[in-house]
């Protein structure tokens, strides 16, 4: 999505990024970007939290209109209930390390045997 | 919360993935884009006066049956937003399905709430389309393919900016 907005600002259209993977879209380097700090999957607020998506949404429009330079980051001031998802997901150490690498192998060979009968 | 940390608090999912892919036994990490040059077009009017659009990497609904489901290729798309998506599918994409989901279209993408800026005039107008990008593992693709055409769509549309959603 960064790379389409980087598009879009090179032919003269101003654009906001909302997202929750900050590193992914930094390095990238887009113009506005405005980062909730949530589980991937709500950038644009909890879910049926009408408030909360309004005043995400609010700061991106307010982005639109104030940012005089690149690379102008906002973080909004929402937390996830809990922090438990930063360690959760994808996860990798000892419980599931032989579980991954065998989902790994299953999937490569999958991947060749549809290859093959093409 | 308020307390020191040893380490730095949002996620980096760029370690994430290349350690996440590697115990699965890819030895190659995705390079993610990066550049030193970014850029950057000022609003040329009051934000009162622009019409505003929105882009989602989600897919439009699917086909109850899975096997039909199936057979639906991910393709960019441009739909009317009256009537607003009540859903949109985001199963093939990459996001945190244990810690939350995505029933409540405007918590990955606001069209509801767009519309309420347009209606109380902090927007002059949203779009009458929204619009679809998928996530796409080929870079060049992206920006040569997908790039173009969604500038096409908002040039037809008559947009002033755009507010672009990843999962």
């Amino acid at each position: 999505m960064s790379l389409v907005a980087r598009h879009l600002e090179e032919n003269g259209l101003s654009t906001v990024v909302m997202g929750c993977a900050r590193d992914i879209v930094e390095e990238c380097g887009v113009a506005r970007f405005v980062f909730t700090d949530f589980p991937l999957g709500n950038p644009s607020g909890k879910p049926w939290d009408v408030g909360i998506q309004r005043s995400i949404l609010g700061m991106a429009l307010d982005l639109l209109e104030r940012a005089w330079m690149p690379r102008t980051t906002i973080q909004t001031p929402y937390q996830w209930p809990n922090d438990e998802w930063r360690e959760a997901f994808m996860k990798v150490d000892a419980s599931n390390r032989e579980t991954l690498a065998r989902e790994g192998k299953e999937r490569r060979e999958l991947q060749a045997k549809m290859k093959n009968s093409r | 919360m308020d307390q020191p940390r040893q380490y730095r608090s949002f996620v980096s999912y760029i370690d994430r993935s290349r350690q996440y892919y590697a115990a699965h036994g890819y030895d190659k990490p995705y390079s993610w884009p990066h550049h030193d040059h970014v850029p950057f077009t000022l609003l040329r009017k009051p934000l009162s006066e622009c019409r505003v659009g929105l882009v989602t990497t989600a897919g439009k609904p699917k086909p109850a049956d899975p096997m039909e489901a199936m057979l639906v290729q991910r393709v960019m798309y441009a739909e009317p937003a009256i009537p607003p998506p009540t859903s949109l599918y985001t199963d093939d994409l990459f996001w945190d399905k244990k810690a939350t989901h995505t029933k409540d279209v405007d918590s990955f993408f606001p069209i509801n709430r767009l519309a309420e800026y347009a209606e109380n005039g902090r927007i002059g107008s949203a779009s009458p389309r929204f619009y679809g990008v998928p996530t796409d593992y080929s870079q060049p693709r992206t920006i040569k393919v997908y790039g173009p055409q969604l500038l096409k769509w908002c040039h037809e549309d008559g947009l002033d900016a755009l507010i672009l959603l990843a999962l």
